[in-house]
């Protein structure tokens, strides 16, 4: 032991002084001519569901791509903190509420494009051009077909109602979904109504809620409760694990405002190295040759009208969908996660 | 260091007093992400706060003290129990529990508590079964309430009261309990007033480490839905986009963990209980229903915290026929193991240093920097994470890139993004982990060794290596596990300091978990615990009583 810590010691040592001047490949901005351009891009967005798509454009345009993933919050810390010296050129998230804070921020630098605009309908941009969605899920209710007539069902705050009393499962408020979801809510009915119906749905839960759309899912099918409120893409991965299970999805408010939906999208950071190739591989991922896959890829909806979604997502149907612009989710999360709070809702 | 004595004094105690530095630079380096965390208080974030007392915050803290309460007497009684059979009695299947009963270290707490939640909750097949015996009324208890999470956290923490008590079992030998037994006392009044407070340094620095992470924990609390104080802390994050208020909430739980510690401090007092060179290690043999009993039970406990997820995850692999196996496992399972390794070493000879230098100085000269140098652990990864992240990234702005400028150099990113800031991010979390097992070894050796040797004229760092070390061995193999473990699990700091291609199992873990995809997760997660496996043999391996 002793020879092993009198050889270790000074190793250590030093391979802690090598690994601090490894700088893991820092921008060396002007070092050399940038021969083969590399963009940088902190996504929230998993490996698996973007990877594929940077090889392809790294095939087409001989452009790599880099990127680091971990959650919207830790990332967007990252990237406040790094400042000038950053890395990232692009930003990556899911969800409109961490689009906007990053925007909020100061994260992020307008960009001015014509084939963004053409790719990406307006309700789904910032207003300053900072970002733009990329994929779009719908956050709607699953019922059991076993237990459920879809004639019961009609709107998101009909899962209020007395009816549905100890029938409702419902996700953690922790999640960012169900923040927006409500975000929306306050945006388009006012907060005092918006309470209202989130105590109606908590006074209806068959159980305390669950801590993702999945088991929530496998909750209705185990009969505890009979409907919930979930992204289409879990029921999609679900279904496609288990196609026989009794559940189906419902598009509510068909009537009026429509079904919520969320995005996931990505801008420019404002002290981006490389603006404009990370510019032109946003646009790459907004047009025609990137949406279907993008949005394939995690059973979504490509956020560009002018692709299909893939023959799966759209075997769920057709459906109006909210146009509310997707950042009063955003500028409305702080006040859904207090109201939440108020209701009891965990 | 507070009072400054005169000159000649302090050339006097120049040897000696050298031994401060590694402790003052462990505390340094915890300072750091800790002066970030408690500088977030230059801005009040009323709002927040008044919100938070006036919704939630008395049921945070009640279930927060109630988890405590419940992981610290259910790792103590499982850890304790365990290492004194594994230690010194002898039954059938000894010696491979001795080592197996390490094993639930390896499972992430968030699988346990994932696999709990899938195999006894309502949708799940034991409460499917029991409802088509008995109708679907039969009451069946809720695994999602606090029993259910600290039943979880028990079953995966109690390794770390476990593996310390058992080297301080090992180390006691029978000596002081045979003598006991001849003055008349019975073997359970012998185990509580002669065994046990013997090993208590060891008891309380592994219930420390247990309760330490479950304060800290979000993945296992996040899927039963229980809200604790670090739930506040994600909320304030995450929900109120408030990385101020979280850094505010966060010392308060730093502020509590470093009380409770100093309390327990100055509660054990300055007694010493030192080993005697031990030469009757004979074990305790145990016949009969007592032994069959005791072999029982240690099934079970191995059985629950380790077989069962184990094969779960298994299941999983099996199910999604391996799906997302490809080269790069390689450079996965190299990253995983360069990085606990070196972390690991570092660590660990950090440990012994301070803990020497503590020794030698005595606990009061060293009693401030060696409990700073502890706190890391106390915090919520990411929010220690975050707090690594901007010191790290003031040091570039500040000290790095003005340097560079002299040198006419462009300004970069030297620490933040490179590797040893990662490293260095292990070492600030983990310190207390290997400070325990260090501490509670050393404690036991008796002091007349070094004084023989220092009388005969050997210096200290050769009495560090000829007499400490060896006699160490137990202890610093279990530290050394303990980091390399946890190193390898950790999630939050990875993620957020790793360089860029340095993705780890535990990332890709995440990656997975984080959508909910806990099918296609079970793959890196089962390469994780295997992995684990062959360090938890080496080193039981090593450490066994002869």
């Amino acid at each position: 032991m002793n020879n092993v810590f009198k050889l270790f010691l000074p190793a250590a040592a030093a391979a802690l002084l090598a690994a601090c001047s490894d700088t893991g490949d820092g921008p060396e901005s002007g070092a050399e001519p940038a021969q083969q351009p590399v963009v940088t891009v902190y996504s929230s967005r998993k490996e698996h569901l973007i990877k594929p798509l940077f090889d392809r454009y790294s095939e087409d345009t001989g452009v790599e791509v880099r990127y680091i993933t971990d959650a919207a919050g830790p990332l967007l810390a990252r990237l406040q903190a790094e400042g000038e010296t950053t890395p990232a050129d692009m930003l990556m998230t899911v969800d409109a509420g961490n689009l906007w804070q990053a925007s909020q921020q100061g994260a992020l630098q307008p960009v001015e494009s014509a084939a963004l605009d053409a790719s990406i309908p307006q309700h789904l941009r910032a207003a300053d051009n900072t970002w733009v969605s990329l994929s779009v899920r719908a956050r709607t209710i699953v019922y059991s077909t076993e237990r459920v007539d879809p004639q019961q069902l009609s709107t998101y705050e009909e899962l209020a109602g007395d009816q549905w009393q100890g029938r409702l499962c419902l996700r953690t408020s922790k999640k960012v979904y169900n923040q927006s979801l409500v975000a929306t809510m306050i945006n388009t009915l006012g907060e005092a109504r918006t309470e209202e119906i989130v105590s109606g749905w908590v006074d209806n839960l068959a159980t305390a809620p669950y801590p993702n759309d999945t088991t929530t899912m496998e909750a209705i099918v185990a009969g505890q409760c009979d409907v919930a409120i979930v992204n289409t893409y879990y029921f999609g991965r679900l279904k496609k694990q288990q196609p026989e299970l009794p559940l189906a999805l419902f598009w509510p408010n068909q009537g009026d405002r429509g079904v919520h939906i969320n995005v996931s999208g990505a801008g420019i950071t404002r002290h981006a190295k490389q603006p404009q190739e990370a510019i032109k591989l946003l646009e790459w991922l907004a047009g025609p040759q990137a949406q279907g896959k993008f949005a394939e890829l995690n059973k979504e909806y490509p956020a560009n009208p002018a692709i299909d979604p893939s023959a799966e997502v759209a075997s769920w149907g057709e459906f109006k969908a909210d146009d509310i612009n997707v950042e009063a989710a955003g500028r409305l999360q702080a006040a859904a996660v207090k109201l939440m709070d108020r209701a009891n809702y965990r | 260091m507070s009072a400054a004595p005169p000159r000649a004094a302090i050339l006097a105690r120049l040897g000696p007093a050298r031994w401060h530095a590694p402790a003052w630079l462990m505390a340094a380096l915890v300072l750091l992400p800790v002066t970030v965390i408690a500088l977030s208080w230059t801005n009040a974030q009323t709002e927040i706060w008044q919100h938070l007392i006036e919704t939630q915050l008395g049921r945070l803290l009640k279930n927060t003290l109630v988890l405590m309460l419940g992981v610290g007497i259910g790792t103590v009684v499982l850890g304790v129990s365990l290492a004194w059979f594994t230690a010194t009695c002898e039954f059938p299947g000894r010696r491979w529990f001795d080592w197996a009963l390490m094993l639930p270290l390896a499972i992430p707490t968030y699988v346990v508590a994932f696999v709990a939640l899938g195999l006894l909750g309502f949708s799940g097949p034991l409460q499917t079964q029991w409802r088509q015996w008995f109708g679907a009324g039969a009451w069946f208890p809720d695994i999602r309430s606090a029993g259910g999470v600290i039943l979880v956290m028990t079953l995966v923490l109690y390794p770390y009261v476990y593996m310390l008590a058992r080297s301080a079992f090992v180390a006691q030998g029978r000596g002081l309990m045979d003598a006991s037994r001849l003055l008349g006392a019975g073997p359970l009044a012998s185990f509580f007033r002669v065994a046990l407070p013997m090993a208590r340094p060891a008891i309380v620095a592994g219930t420390a480490l247990a309760l330490m992470e479950s304060l800290a924990d979000f993945g296992a609390v996040a899927i039963f839905n229980y809200d604790t104080f670090t739930t506040a802390i994600y909320k304030s994050w995450f929900g109120f986009f408030n990385l101020q208020a979280a850094a505010q909430l966060a010392s308060l739980l730093l502020l509590f963990v470093a009380l409770a510690l100093y309390a327990e401090q100055r509660a054990r007092g300055s007694g010493r209980i030192h080993q005697q060179a031990q030469r009757n290690r004979e074990a305790y043999r145990l016949r009969g229903w007592r032994a069959l009993l005791v072999s029982v039970y240690c099934g079970c406990v191995v059985l629950f915290a380790f077989v069962v997820p184990l094969l779960q995850l298994l299941w999983w692999v099996v199910e999604q026929r391996a799906a997302g196996f490809d080269a790069r496992y390689a450079a996965l399972i190299g990253h995983t193991f360069t990085l606990a390794g070196l972390a690991a070493l570092i660590t660990v000879v950090m440990a012994v240093l301070v803990a020497f230098g503590q020794r030698l100085l005595g606990r009061r000269r060293s009693a401030l920097s060696v409990r700073l140098a502890g706190l890391g652990y106390a915090l919520p990864g990411s929010v220690l994470a975050v707090g690594i992240l901007l010191a790290f990234a003031f040091i570039d702005r500040q000290l790095i890139n003005p340097l560079r400028d002299v040198f006419g150099l462009a300004p970069t990113q030297w620490l933040v993004g490179s590797l040893g800031a990662l490293v260095l991010a292990y070492v600030i979390r983990f310190f207390s982990v290997a400070m325990g097992p260090v501490q509670s070894g050393l404690e036991r050796i008796k002091p007349n060794f070094q004084e023989a040797a220092q009388t005969l004229g050997a210096s200290q760092l050769r009495v560090l290596r000829r007499i400490y070390l060896p006699l160490l061995t137990p202890g610093l193999l279990t530290a050394m596990l303990l980091v390399l473990v946890d190193v390898m699990k950790e999630m939050p700091a990875t993620l957020l300091l790793r360089p860029f291609g340095w993705d780890t199992l535990a990332v890709r873990v995440y990656e997975m978990t984080s959508e909910g995809e806990w099918q296609r997760a079970a793959l890196p997660a089962l390469t994780l615990v295997l992995l684990s496996i062959p360090p938890v043999i080496i080193m039981v391996r090593k450490s066994r009583r002869r």
